[in-house]
C-alpha cells in the first residue's frame, strides 16, 4: 500500500514528533530525598513491565491516529484516552520506584512524561478548537476534566507522587492560602466592578474626563506589580495607624490589604475602558429608538444601554479575574498569602515539588476562570454581534 | 491603551530620567525622607543604569523572539499550506497569555536554572498574543481590490507577501509590539524573583529592608521607561501608517 501524503494531518505530525521525543525521554525522575538531583527512568523501567508495553502500545496507536486524518471526534477521543492513560501511568511509577517503606524517596514525572501529556495534550487543543463547540459544550468539557481530576486526587492513584507528599504535609495550609487567593483574586475584582462600572458610565457621559481618567488609569498599568504593592505599604500602614477601627478591619502596612488595593487598581483600567466601550459600541439607531419612545436618560440606560454594553463589560471582567489570579501569587511577596506562598517558600529552598504546588493551581485557576468566563461572554453576546472589538484590544495585562 | 503626553513633558521626563539613571545620588536628599532608621536613599550594589541596561536587553531580547514566531505563525496559518494551523495556534498563543507569569517563571526554573532564561521565556509566551492577534488582522483585513490587483499584476505568492501583503499590515504588527514591550517592560520586574538582573531587584531590596526610596525609584523608572517607549512607538507607527497610505482604524 503506497502512503498518500495527503492523507498526513499536518498538526498531527508535530504531535507524533513531540510524543516520540517523550517516548524516549526519562518517564519519571527518582530522588532518594526531596532535595537532592532526580535520576532519570525510561518509560519501560519506570513501570511493572505489563503496564509499560500496554501504555507504550497506547501512545503509538494514538501517534498513528494523529497522523491520520480521521473525524474530529475521533481524533478527540484518542487524546483523552493517551491522557488518561498517562494519568494512570504516572501514579502507577511513583508506586512502582517507590521502596515499601521508604518515606524519603521521592518521585516525580520527568520530561518523557510532560513531553508526551504536551503532545497529545496539542491534538486535544487541535480537535477541540477544530470543533468549535458551544459555550455549554466547553463548560461540560471543563466540568468533565475537573470531575476526572478530583477522582485522582480523591483515590490513591497519585498519593506516590511528590507533589502529593508535599501537599499532604501542608494540606491545612494549602487551602487557607487557596481562600487568601480567591479572595484577593475575586474580592478586589467585585470592588473593581462597582466602582469602576459606575466609572465607566460617567467617563461615557463626560468626554473630557474621559481621556483624563483612561490616561491616569494606564499609568498604573505601567508600574510594576511588586512596586505598587511596596508603595501602598506606607500609606495603608499609615491609615492603620491613624483611622480609628481600621486596623480592626484588618488593615495593615503589610499582608492582604497592600495586595488587595493594588489588584484593585490594576483592575480598574479594564473595567472603566470595556464599560466605555461598551457603551460607545451600542448603535445610534437603538439610542434613537429608545428617545423616540419618550425614554427617560435613567430608563435608556438600564433599559436599552447597559443590556447592549453588557457582554463587552463581561470581557474586562474575564481579562480582570485572569490577571488578578496570576498577579496575586504575587502578594506571597509582601505576607500576602496565597498560592504564592509555596511558589516563592519552594523558590528559596529550591524545593521545586513546594513550588509546583503553588503554581499547578494557580494555572489551574486561570484556566477554569478562562474558559467560564470566555462561555459566558459569548452565551451573553448576541448572536449577531459582529463589533466584539474589545476582547484583545483590552487584553493589556500588566504583573 | 492611550498615554498622551505633551511633547514638553515627555521631554522633562526623559531627561529626569537620564538624570536620575547617571547620577542616582544627586537625588538622594529627596529620596532620604522616604527611609526608616538611616538606610540608603539610593541603589548602590549595582548600578541602576546598568540594570536598567539589563532590563531592557531582556525585555528586547524576549520581544524580538516573541515577534519573530508570532509574525511567523500569523504568515504560516494565513498562507493556503499552513491553514490546518490556524485554530490551534490560536488557542496556543491565548493559552501563553493566560499562563501568569510568576507560573511560568516557577515552572521553568527546574530547566533552566535561576537567571535570565525563565524570565525570557515568560515574557516570550506573555508577548505572542498582542503581536499575533495584530498580524493576523492586518493580513487577513487587506482590501480585496489590492490583492486583486497584484495577482493580476503576476506576482508570486512570495512577491505578494513581502511587497504588498508585509508593508500593508506593518502598521498594525508594529501596534502589536508597542502593547507586548509595554506589557513586557512591567512583567521583567518579578525575574528578579529568580535571579534575573533587572530593575525588579531594586524593588525586591527595597521590600527585603523596608525601604520605600528603593521600591519608589525602581518603579518609577520602569514606569517611566513604559510611558517613553509606548509614546515613541506610537508616533512610529503613525508615522509608517501614513506612509503606507492605507487608511485603517486600528
Amino acid at each position: 500500500m503506497r502512503l498518500d501524503l495527503r492523507r498526513i494531518d499536518r498538526v498531527g505530525v508535530v504531535v507524533a514528533l513531540i510524543a516520540a521525543y517523550g517516548l524516549v525521554a526519562p518517564f519519571a525522575l527518582f530522588r532518594a530525598n526531596r532535595i537532592v538531583q532526580g535520576e532519570g527512568r525510561s518509560l519501560l523501567s519506570a513501570l511493572p513491565p505489563s503496564l509499560g508495553m500496554v501504555l507504550m502500545a497506547l501512545v503509538i496507536v494514538g501517534i498513528v491516529l494523529a497522523l491520520l486524518r480521521l473525524p474530529i471526534l475521533v481524533r478527540l477521543v484518542t487524546s483523552f484516552v493517551v491522557l488518561a492513560g498517562l494519568a494512570i501511568a504516572i501514579g502507577g511509577a511513583a508506586t512502582f520506584l517507590t521502596p515499601a517503606g521508604n518515606t524519603y524517596a521521592r518521585v516525580s514525572p520527568g520530561s518523557g512524561f510532560w513531553m508526551l501529556g504536551a503532545a497529545f495534550a496539542l491534538l486535544a487543543t487541535d480537535s477541540l478548537a477544530r470543533m468549535r463547540p458551544t459555550a455549554w459544550l466547553r463548560i461540560a468539557f471543563l466540568a468533565a476534566t475537573a470531575a476526572a481530576i478530583t477522582l485522582i486526587l480523591t483515590s490513591d492513584l497519585w498519593s506516590g507522587l511528590s507533589l502529593m507528599k508535599e501537599y499532604v504535609s501542608r494540606a491545612d495550609t494549602f487551602w487557607m492560602e487557596a481562600g487568601r487567593h480567591l479572595t484577593l483574586a475575586s474580592g478586589s475584582l467585585a470592588v473593581a466592578a462597582l466602582i469602576g462600572i459606575p466609572l465607566g458610565i460617567f467617563c461615557h457621559r463626560a468626554a473630557r474626563i474621559r481621556s483624563v481618567i483612561l490616561n491616569l488609569l494606564n499609568v498604573v498599568q505601567t508600574i510594576p506589580s511588586i512596586a505598587l504593592f511596596g508603595i501602598l505599604i506606607g500609606p495603608l500602614s499609615w491609615v492603620a495607624a491613624t483611622v480609628p477601627g481600621a486596623a480592626d478591619l484588618g488593615i495593615r502596612g503589610i499582608g492582604m490589604a497592600p495586595a488587595f488595593v493594588a489588584l484593585f487598581l490594576y483592575s480598574l483600567l479594564p473595567m472603566v475602558a470595556n464599560t466605555v466601550g461598551g457603551l460607545a459600541s451600542v448603535p445610534r439607531d437603538a439610542n434613537d429608538a429608545a428617545r423616540g419612545v419618550g425614554m427617560t436618560d435613567r430608563q435608556r440606560l438600564v433599559q436599552v444601554e447597559l443590556p447592549l454594553a453588557f457582554p463587552v463589560i463581561l470581557t474586562g471582567i474575564r481579562i480582570v479575574l485572569v490577571q488578578n489570579i496570576g498577579l496575586a501569587t504575587i502578594a506571597a511577596l509582601i505576607g500576602g498569602g496565597g498560592f504564592g506562598v509555596f511558589v516563592f517558600q519552594g523558590l528559596g529552598q529550591t524545593a521545586m515539588d513546594l513550588v509546583l504546588l503553588g503554581a499547578v493551581p494557580t494555572v489551574a485557576l486561570a484556566f477554569a476562570a478562562a474558559v467560564i468566563l470566555d462561555a459566558v461572554v459569548e452565551l451573553t453576546a448576541p448572536a449577531n454581534a459582529t463589533n466584539r472589538t474589545a476582547p484583545t484590544a483590552g487584553k493589556e495585562a500588566t504583573a | 491603551m492611550r498615554i498622551g503626553l505633551p511633547l514638553i513633558i515627555r521631554l522633562i521626563v526623559f531627561l529626569l530620567l537620564v538624570t536620575f539613571l547617571v547620577m542616582p545620588q544627586w537625588f538622594a536628599p529627596l529620596l532620604q525622607p522616604l527611609t526608616e532608621n538611616g538606610g540608603p536613599p539610593v541603589y548602590v550594589q549595582s548600578s541602576l543604569l546598568s540594570l536598567t541596561i539589563s532590563h531592557l536587553t531582556v525585555v528586547f531580547a524576549a520581544t524580538v523572539a516573541a515577534t519573530i514566531v508570532a509574525v511567523g505563525l500569523a504568515i504560516l496559518v494565513t498562507r493556503e499550506s499552513g491553514r490546518e494551523f490556524l485554530p490551534l495556534s490560536r488557542s496556543l498563543v491565548n493559552i501563553g497569555q493566560t499562563f501568569p507569569p510568576v507560573a511560568v517563571l516557577a515552572l521553568t526554573v527546574p530547566m533552566l536554572g535561576f537567571g535570565e532564561w525563565p524570565t525570557l521565556i515568560a515574557l516570550f509566551l506573555y508577548g505572542l498574543l498582542p503581536i499575533f492577534e495584530n498580524t493576523l488582522t492586518g493580513l487577513t483585513t487587506l482590501p480585496v481590490s489590492v490583492m486583486e490587483a497584484a495577482r493580476g499584476t503576476g506576482m508570486t505568492g512570495w512577491q505578494r507577501l513581502t511587497k504588498v501583503e508585509l508593508p500593508l499590515a506593518f502598521p498594525l504588527i508594529l501596534g502589536g509590539i508597542r502593547l507586548s514591550i509595554v506589557i513586557s517592560l512591567a512583567t521583567a520586574t518579578i525575574g528578579s524573583t529568580v535571579a534575573a538582573r533587572t530593575l525588579g531587584e531594586v524593588i525586591i531590596a527595597g521590600l527585603q529592608s523596608n525601604n520605600l526610596a528603593f521600591i519608589l525609584q525602581g518603579g518609577v523608572v520602569v514606569a517611566a521607561l513604559a510611558v517613553l517607549i509606548y509614546d515613541t512607538l506610537l508616533f512610529a507607527e503613525r508615522v509608517v501608517a501614513r506612509r503606507s497610505g492605507l487608511n485603517r482604524a486600528a
